[in-house]
């Protein structure tokens, strides 16, 4: 497989393109800090889970997908619908739980999905949208078609049943699904390395006979060159790839969490050192964009996403009768 | 009209959904070789490894991914061997299967079927002989079917199969054999939700379904003999189920009696009791009864198995006790 052993040996990331991905990184974060400030205001009901420091992988991943490409995803999911160009403004009703959500408000955060381009759901449940993306790969080629399937989940999750039972599956039937890894480090509260054994995702995946690749996941050209080669692999018919992307989670599991349990010289490292906004931000500085176009994309966002959540908040409230609705058609409720 | 047995009517029903839907596949461990029970026999040399698919001893990974594939406008129908099995694929079903609709506000079916074979049958012990079809009732989104013939066996396995709602279909072990007339012609299928009355009676109204079909069967030749007369109504669907059938039988008789093999505490029996005895308090003439298995585990021996099993003379027995309940 053409795939760069290293960055530098890559062809010299594109100044346009990268800046596209940067404004994605840019919604996902300005999307996810907004979210957080309703959420600490009462205007978002439950608890959500954020991305914030993981936002290079969904953009490049997201980036690299056709609409018709479908994709599971975490409870972490906001990043992952955004990438896969769900409009904001649905996506923050339904964290309003408001009429003219994603699910109607009656998903929330953790279960938002966008059928129409292919973002078949967060999940509650660490694992499940494993097979649930296996599955969804099994119907496509079982129709014959050219699209994947890209399945998100953390490194939490190679610890459940779920994750090697939908692996074996896609390798033994050589399904088009791209399964990434987000490696955050912690699963939930509990530092992952600590309660795993062996050596870490890829060499279960490899155990498989699943192609794994490492990338740095906070590095936004890196994660765009090896998420291209990948989907061009599963798409060609050539079975499932493994990207194991490694990243840090800048804020606790839930928006309410602390996460006191992380050394706090380990988190300051991470911000300091580690932003993967700031780092693109730095590379295509290099690549000769000036501050004020950055600026500028920035702006456009906050702007338009404060538009949303504005916009929002002002959305009325879904009819009751609506609860009662999409259960099943037979023996629904009266 | 063809006579059949219960296993080969879900043959064929299955067979006919194949033939007639090239959106329906059917998955699960072993059923290239037919399944355990022959259930699946020579469909996949009919309808190509593709349609009938062996999987690997991935229960969550069979339920899982007919969840995401059902998601895609595939229609899965997904074995699980025996019912206990499913156990190991609860999230897949009961999370995500159930709820998929639901919780992204309609934007998606999951049109899957997913056979459970249930009940007691040849000492299989604890871990193989569990009717679980109270869990499933319990659940929103879920369709829950008990065939107890091979001609409803047949007709509500096609229409689960149509059906865009997920739908659990528990199949007995102990009826792959029982035989019976079978309408194969044209479109026919069973409607769910609708009992089926077994036969007439005047004194009590036993409800049951599944393996207790037959028990109950066999209890009214006994009753009879003790002047004791039953109507027996057949639910076939848990859920929805027929209570129009129940109320209207129990109006007339004014005694209930719950018959079914699963654990008699917290099943679906109670159910059944707490409707009756809601809408027709003051009409009964004894209390609703329920008639179900020990809440022990199965155990194996055939010297102790019998302590979990319905018997026909324990239905005759708590029937006769209804009619003479206070005379």
């Amino acid at each position: 497989m053409a795939l760069p052993s290293s960055l530098s040996d890559a062809a010299a990331p594109d100044a346009e393109r990268l800046l596209g991905l940067y404004a994605t990184m840019q919604r996902i974060r300005l999307f996810e800090t907004l979210a957080d400030e309703a959420h600490k205001a009462g205007q978002v009901a439950s608890y959500i889970h954020l991305s914030i420091g993981q936002e290079a992988i969904a953009a490049a991943v997201g980036a690299n997908l056709r609409k018709d490409d479908v994709l599971t995803s975490t409870h972490r999911g906001h990043g992952h619908t955004i990438a896969k160009g769900a409009d904001p403004l649905a996506m923050f009703r339904e964290l309003c739980g408001r009429a003219g959500g994603t699910c109607g408000g009656k998903g929330g955060s953790m279960h938002i999905a966008d059928f129409a381009v292919g973002m078949l759901g967060a999940n509650g449940v660490v694992a499940a949208g494993l097979p649930i993306a296996v599955g969804a790969a099994h119907a496509i080629a079982l129709k014959g078609e050219d699209r994947i399937a890209v399945c998100f989940f953390g490194d939490g999750a190679t610890n459940r049943g779920p994750f090697l039972e939908a692996l074996n599956w896609a390798a033994a039937f050589r399904l088009p699904v791209l399964f990434v890894c987000e490696d955050n480090g912690y699963g939930a509260t509990t530092r992952t390395g600590s309660v795993s054994a062996g050596g870490g995702p890829g060499s279960r995946a490899e155990s498989l006979g699943i192609p794994v690749t490492v990338v740095d996941g906070n590095d936004l050209a890196a994660v765009d060159v090896v998420a291209a080669v990948l989907v061009r692999a599963v798409r060609d018919g050539g079975g499932p790839q493994f990207l194991h992307a490694r990243t840090y989670r800048f804020r606790g599991h839930t928006s309410s969490d602390p996460a006191t349990y992380r050394d706090a010289a380990e988190v300051q490292a991470q911000l300091a050192s580690n932003d993967p906004i700031r780092r693109a931000a730095a590379t295509l500085a290099e690549l000769g964009v000036t501050p004020d176009v950055l600026e500028r994309v920035e702006r456009h966002e906050r702007e338009a996403l404060a538009a949303a959540l504005a916009t929002a908040l002002d959305s009325p409230w879904p009819d009751l009768r609506t609860a009662f609705t999409d259960v099943q058609d037979i023996g629904a409720p009266q | 009209m063809s006579r059949l047995t219960y296993r080969e009517a879900a043959r064929l029903a299955l067979a006919h959904e194949l033939a007639a839907d090239p959106a329906v596949w059917t998955l699960g461990e072993d059923i290239g070789r037919g399944g355990v029970f022959g259930q699946y026999q020579g469909l996949q040399a009919e309808f190509g490894p593709s349609r009938v698919v062996d999987t690997p001893i991935s229960e969550a990974a069979i339920m899982g991914g007919a969840v995401g594939a059902a998601l895609l406008g595939t229609r899965p129908v997904v074995e699980m061997r025996f019912s206990d099995f499913a156990l190991c694929a609860v999230d897949e079903l009961v999370n995500q299967a159930a709820k998929a609709r639901y919780m992204f506000g309609g934007q998606a079916r999951v049109p899957l079927v997913v056979r459970q074979p249930v009940g007691l049958w040849s000492n299989s012990a604890a871990q193989h002989s569990q009717s679980l079809e109270s869990w499933y009732v319990h659940i929103p989104g879920l369709v829950v079917l008990a065939p107890a013939t091979p001609a409803d066996n047949y007709g509500l396995l096609r229409a689960a199969i149509r059906s865009d709602d997920p739908v659990v279909h528990l199949e007995h072990k102990d009826l792959w054999s029982a035989e019976g007339e079978v309408p194969l012609d044209g479109e026919w299928e069973v409607p769910i939700g609708v009992a089926r009355r077994v036969r007439e009676g005047r004194d009590v109204t036993v409800v049951t379904w599944s393996g207790g079909v037959r028990i109950a069967e066999e209890a009214a030749a006994v009753a009879e003999t003790q002047g004791v007369s039953l109507d027996i109504l057949d639910l076939r669907s848990l859920w929805p189920w027929d209570r129009g059938a129940v109320l209207e039988s129990v109006a007339r008789t004014g005694r209930l009696l719950v018959v079914h093999e699963a654990v008699e505490v917290a099943g679906f029996g109670a159910e059944i009791a707490a409707t009756v005895a809601d809408a027709l308090f003051g009409a009964l003439k004894a209390p609703v009864r329920r008639l179900g298995a020990p809440r022990i585990p199965v155990p194996y021996s055939p010297a102790l198995e019998p302590a979990s099993r319905i018997t026909a003379p324990a239905v005759a027995a708590a029937a006769a006790g209804l009619v003479s309940w206070r005379s």
